[in-house]
């Protein structure tokens, strides 16, 4: 089968992220007084598996091994059958 | 001593540190990054630059390639080996040295002399030096602020190789900049010895970075 996956990589909790207080900092430059800024990055792509959860623990394997680093991110992982 | 410098598409500081390994009287010569087999070199130098442009991480696709599995026998077989800057990203990222460089604390690319102190001296890089003594060498970085969860691990173990003296440019934890594995053998700093390995340049207290590997 064919899968949608989606993963979700973010800072751990009480990391810094520079790149967030910057955007904080220039939209107050607009007067929009926001707080709690967090940025994520997302990667999307398909891929064959058996079943979801095949699926999932080879989007699993791809984070431990190269999308993410364990010392400061988290991850989710979001897994759909596609369409086709 | 023949000294393999690492290339990546992106790396951009081989030349300044084959340079500064003739300078010390080594016998560089480069190495691509889909070399397997580094067997016949005495020690390994992966220099700075951006390899495969940043992307994803600093470092985090280089660590992924088969002269990173080189590499990994040239540690067991005892040899030195030093990451420069986006070098030093890229052992942080293969877990050859703890903890990660991480985006600057001001998310701003650095690019200045620094003022660094030598932690220890047990290394081949910095046997040279005298512990605590005060360097001058230039960053160039904009992934450089050390983060680690084993800070007490590092002071225990004596792994802090580099430390900013005075100002902490980078927001790194500590102020440093520089770190080893356990034995003292695999070195990361983000400074730039190659680039403060004659005077004329400014400082040439980099040099003996490289006539420590060359002596060791």
């Amino acid at each position: 089968m064919k899968y949608n996956a989606k993963v979700e990589i973010s800072l751990k909790k009480g990391m810094l992220n520079p790149e967030a207080s910057t955007i904080q900092r220039a939209l107050a430059l607009l007067d929009y007084q926001v707080k709690d800024t967090s940025t994520m990055e997302t990667i999307k792509f398909t891929l064959e598996a058996e079943d979801p959860d095949a699926a999932r623990n080879q989007v699993v394997e791809m984070c431990e091994r190269l999308l993410c680093n364990p010392v400061i991110h988290d991850y989710q992982i979001q897994i759909n059958q596609t369409g086709d | 001593m023949k000294v393999g410098i690492i290339r990546f598409p992106g790396s951009n500081c081989d030349r300044d540190v084959f340079y500064a390994l003739e300078l010390a009287g080594g016998q560089p010569d480069y190495v691509w990054w889909n070399q397997r087999d580094l067997s016949n070199f005495d020690a390994i130098v992966i220099p700075g630059g951006f390899s495969y442009g940043d992307y994803l991480r600093a470092g985090a696709i280089a660590a992924i390639t088969p002269v990173i599995e080189g590499i990994k026998d040239v540690v067991k077989d005892e040899k030195p080996v030093l990451g420069i800057c986006n070098g030093a990203q890229i052992l942080a990222e293969v877990g050859l040295v703890p903890g990660v460089f991480t985006l600057n604390q001001k998310a701003q690319f650095i690019c200045e002399w620094v003022e660094l102190e030598v932690k220890t001296n047990r290394t081949p890089f910095t046997h040279l030096y005298q512990k605590n003594e005060v360097i001058k060498m230039p960053i160039a970085h904009a992934e450089g602020r050390y983060y680690t969860e084993y800070i007490d691990e590092l002071h225990d173990q004596d792994q802090i190789v580099l430390g900013f003296k005075g100002d902490n440019p980078n927001g790194s934890m500590e102020s440093i900049t520089g770190v080893c594995d356990l034995e003292g053998l695999v070195c990361a700093v983000m400074p730039h010895p190659e680039r403060a390995s004659e005077s004329i340049l400014g400082s040439d207290d980099g040099l003996k970075f490289f006539k420590g590997i060359i002596n060791y």
